[in-house]
């Protein structure tokens, strides 16, 4: 199985599936049809792993969708696109040729296998559906090889799964299943569109094992589209970066990670968080393209702030506890927080990491009070927050303000920006009247450097960074003394994701805000980070400063999270 | 003071279409609303005359004969009623009649006496009832009651039914399970049976009717509403104005109710539909407005008993005057639900 040396000289054996001059767009209303995709060409060789990245709005599921036909039906795929799969041109066949190819020649894997599993069939039922479509096992046949498939993914105890529940499943689990299903008719290409998304770190980890494994025992191509170049950079053979449409840089791992010629592939690749590195100031896609491509000075590290400041935040044993109905009368305890204590000195940065479920949501909605606690105490600044009356807790709600990491979610979407950024004011009695606060607004939306005409637009009106960037803003307006960063830049694509990173530093820098730092994102909360608690379970399992949890991990999990992070390519001699 | 300068310079054609307008701008797209919109708006014009009394004023004056004829059947020819006069001269029993000295008297006294009533037509435009009354007058009037018993029935249940419904779902808890309870009891009770209760208890009149249609009408409202609180009370937004000190008021009515305000506007555009039908109904079993005004149903009541005589004008002036509001504020509110389905609305 030599598969990474046909990837490599991919002109010798002929490719899998050619794709010449693709061009889609798509007819919106009465205007002028958006053009999604603008003349994308690649090739996959048989038996190699082509991954397409780029950004949101780049058109790689777009192009990806369009190979097998699963456009929305205003999309219009130009009569000159080509793409080839074995002597079938997938573009322009007829649709019953291309159906009888999909789930048998070529399958796929979606993003969230929540919502790509049916919820009212067993899982063990949907496999064998799939492969009774497309050959002509009987049921219970079907049934055996769906039972094989089953282990054949890592599905522990495979019989007793094959009749559970979608939702009885852990995330990592509906994907094996998804992937089960995808490989069950031995396909030739496997398209996976963002499959470890939605999945935690580790869990995304053995994913990518999986694939791995499948894809030399089947003899498989696999199309993956990703937004993450660290894990491109470790699993594919070639690379395809595109942008706005249209690809930037197309070529092996090997040259792309080892000398990256174009501006923005170089961009991608320096402005997200590096674990080993801490700059002043993260690399934006505006410094390398406007330096012509030509890689700034290096920035100067970040010195770490002292930790003998005054003490804002004092939490001991704070706990949180949920009862669920199980029955009539059952009820069932589950803690989300257990028995946490920390603290976070003025000016510092504390930063909280975990996957799904470890709590630290939670912990954050608890010291705004958003939640209340079932047991514990925190100290802001000296006071009892939980047990505050109404007048204290409104001081302390214009002292602590909290960043949510969907930005298309936290702002109301029937209030102008303008009034988003008023009603704080408004409520806290801050500026003596409309205009005072009307020139407020006007330098807060100068400080997060935004227009000042945004003032009379809605949220829909703007892109994920900047609706982020208003959030800081209304946040700010209140001048907090803590800031909760909950997830804030999770959503955001990395070349935004560094933008926003770099505000939230300079606003530290100016107006000397404590952060609590909350992320699944183990290399950015160690970015802003100046200590760092890891959670699992509800329980705090690590505690200490960012740079001796990465050199030097004490726990068992917080090792393991750090194994999981995908480090992208690395030169063969690392290996 | 330079940045107050510079903000006051922003010109407002900077500011950007809301939801509304967005909103409103597909439903300009579709040609069918916009004629339902305006059928809807020229049945708004028409109530607004009847009730400053620009239309339809005289409407009880009996202006025809009973059951008078629409004009274009022409006047009725009653065989029964035609006595032939005799002919021939004219016999003096002026000797044996007591009274005759004083025919010439009362003649006079007859002449002077000017009766003020007119002549009661033999035809009107189209029809008229039993006592002569114009129906198309009548329908008037009654597309006016009608139209603002259902309208203002359809507000009270809303406005009954978005408050219980936001209350409930906005803190759920204690109170949302009363509420619940409360809601299941209600809607355990067949609905006519309850309309049937309130009317007993409260009388007959137009006020009632409205009292009885918001009573019984709140809950479906109070049920979509509560969900919608449910779903939008963990919203991120929500959160958010709470960690900034908004008041449990605020974040209800200021933040919430305008994100769900389009489920409230179409559930009280299919409640106006519901409760025209509703009085209809009522008036038509004797429950609902009072006699001595007039409204589809009653009219429809009455003309139950005209059929039998072959008096259909009334039904169809009723009929047509209601089925072409009905339908068209039907489509309306289907067109409404289109261009605010939030699914639609694209970020």
């Amino acid at each position: 199985m030599t598969t990474s040396s046909t990837a490599q000289d991919g002109g010798v054996a002929a490719p899998l599936l050619a794709v010449r001059d693709l061009r889609v767009s798509f007819r919106l209303g009465k205007s002028k049809p958006f053009e999604a995709v603008r003349g994308v060409s690649f090739e996959i060789a048989p038996r190699s792993t082509v991954a397409l990245v780029g950004e949101s709005g780049s058109g790689k599921s777009v192009s990806a969708m369009s190979i097998v036909r699963l456009l929305p039906d205003n999309a219009i795929v130009d009569a000159a696109s080509r793409a080839e799969f074995g002597g079938v041109d997938l573009l322009h066949a007829p649709l019953d040729q291309v159906r009888a190819l999909r789930g048998r020649d070529i399958s796929f894997v979606f993003q969230e296998p929540q919502s790509s599993l049916n919820p009212v069939f067993t899982v063990g039922d949907q496999v064998a559906e799939a492969l009774r479509l497309h050959t002509k096992l009987t049921r219970s046949r079907a049934r055996a090889r769906a039972e094989e498939l089953f282990s054949e993914v890592g599905i522990p105890q495979p019989r007793d799964r094959m009749n559970a529940y979608p939702h009885e499943l852990s995330g990592g689990q509906q994907q094996r299943v998804m992937i089960a299903a995808a490989i069950a008719c031995e396909p030739r290409l496997l398209i996976a569109d963002e499959p470890t998304t939605a999945l935690d770190v580790t869990v995304q980890r053995q994913i990518i094992e999986l694939l791995r494994g499948l894809q030399q025992r089947y003899a498989m191509s696999i199309l993956f589209i990703s937004h993450d170049l660290g894990l491109v950079g470790e699993f594919a053979d070639a690379v395809v970066v595109m942008r706005e449409g249209q690809v930037r840089e197309r070529g092996s791992t090997v040259g792309i990670f080892g000398a990256p010629q174009d501006p923005y592939t170089r961009s991608l690749i320096a402005c997200r968080p590096r674990l080993d590195q801490r700059p002043r100031r993260l690399p934006t896609i505006e410094d390398f393209l406007a330096a012509g491509g030509e890689q700034t000075a290096e920035p100067a590290p970040r010195p770490l702030r002292p930790n003998h400041g005054p003490q804002l935040i004092e939490a001991a044993g704070l706990r949180k506890q949920y009862r669920l109905k199980t029955g009539l009368l059952r009820r069932r305890t589950i803690e989300a927080v257990r028995d946490a204590s920390f603290t976070l000195e003025r000016g510092r940065t504390l930063g909280v990491v975990g996957e799904s479920g470890s709590g630290k949501t939670t912990l954050g909605l608890l010291l705004m009070r958003l939640v209340e606690a079932t047991a514990g105490q925190v100290r802001f600044d000296g006071e009892d927050v939980l047990r505050m009356k109404r007048e204290p807790l409104m001081k302390f709600r214009r002292r602590v303000q909290v960043i949510f990491q969907n930005p298309y979610a936290s702002l109301n979407p029937r209030f102008t920006i303008g009034q988003i950024l008023a009603e704080p004011m408004r409520i806290h009695a801050i500026g003596a009247d409309e205009s005072e606060r009307n020139a407020r607004i006007a330098a807060l939306l100068d400080r997060v450097g935004l227009a000042r005409a945004s003032l009379h637009k809605y949220p829909h009106e703007f892109s994920g960074g900047q609706r982020q960037r208003i959030a800081i803003a209304r946040a700010l307006s209140l001048r907090p003394d803590l800031l909760i960063c909950d997830e804030s830049v999770s959503a955001l694509d990395v070349s935004v994701q560094a933008n926003v990173l770099n505000l939230l530093l300079d606003l530290q820098d100016e107006f000397g805000i404590s952060y609590l730092f909350i992320s699944h994102d183990l290399a950015v909360v160690k970015y802003m980070a100046d200590e760092i608690l890891v959670m699992n379970g509800g329980d705090i399992v690590e505690r200490g400063s960012a740079e001796a949890i990465y050199r030097d991990p004490q726990h068992d999990y917080t090792k393991k999270l750090l194994a999981s992070i995908p480090r992208g390519y690395m030169p063969p001699s690392h290996v | 003071m330079n940045a107050i300068a510079s903000f006051a310079a922003v010109p407002d054609s900077e500011s950007s279409p809301g939801v509304w307008q967005l909103a409103w701008r597909r439903l300009r797209g579709d040609r069918v609303a916009m004629v339902a919109l305006a059928v809807v708006a020229a049945y708004a014009a028409l109530v607004v005359a009847s009730l400053v009394g620009l239309v339809a004023a005289d409407w009880t004056r009996e202006v025809g004969v009973p059951y008078a004829n629409p004009r274009f059947l022409g006047p009725t020819v009653d065989e029964s009623v035609k006595i032939e006069r005799p002919s021939g001269p004219r016999v003096d029993l002026s000797a044996v009649d007591p009274l005759a000295p004083r025919y010439a008297e009362w003649d006079a006294r007859a002449a002077q006496i000017q009766s003020v009533s007119a002549p009661h037509l033999s035809t009107l435009t189209f029809g008229g009832d039993r006592l002569g009354r114009d129906v198309i007058a009548k329908a008037i009037k009654g597309t006016q009651v009608s139209i603002l018993v259902g309208v203002f029935a359809a507000l009270l249940a809303t406005a009954i039914g978005t408050a219980l419904g936001a209350v409930a779902g906005y803190f759920g808890g204690v109170a949302g399970d009363l509420m619940e309870w409360f809601y299941n009891v209600f809607t355990a009770v067949p609905g006519i049976l309850l309309i049937f209760a309130f009317a007993a208890v409260f009388g007959r009149g137009t006020a009632t009717v409205v009292l009885i249609l918001a009573l019984t009408g709140w809950t479906a409202v109070y049920r979509l509403v509560r969900a919608e609180y449910l779903k939008h009370r963990g919203r991120e937004y929500v959160l958010a104005a709470e960690a900034i000190g908004a008041s449990h008021f605020s974040r209800m009515f200021e933040h919430i109710l305008p994100n769900v305000s389009h489920v409230v506007l179409v559930q009280l555009s299919l409640l106006v539909v519901f409760f025209i039908k509703a009085e209809v109904i009522l008036s038509f079993l004797g429950l609902g407005v009072p006699i001595d005004s007039v409204s589809w149903g009653t009219m429809l009541n009455e003309a139950q008993s005209e059929l039998i005589l072959g008096k259909w004008w009334q039904l169809a002036a009723a009929t047509a005057f209601m089925a072409v509001f009905v339908t068209a504020f039907s489509t309306l509110t289907d067109a409404l639900r289109d261009a605010l389905d939030p699914r639609l609305r694209q970020g």
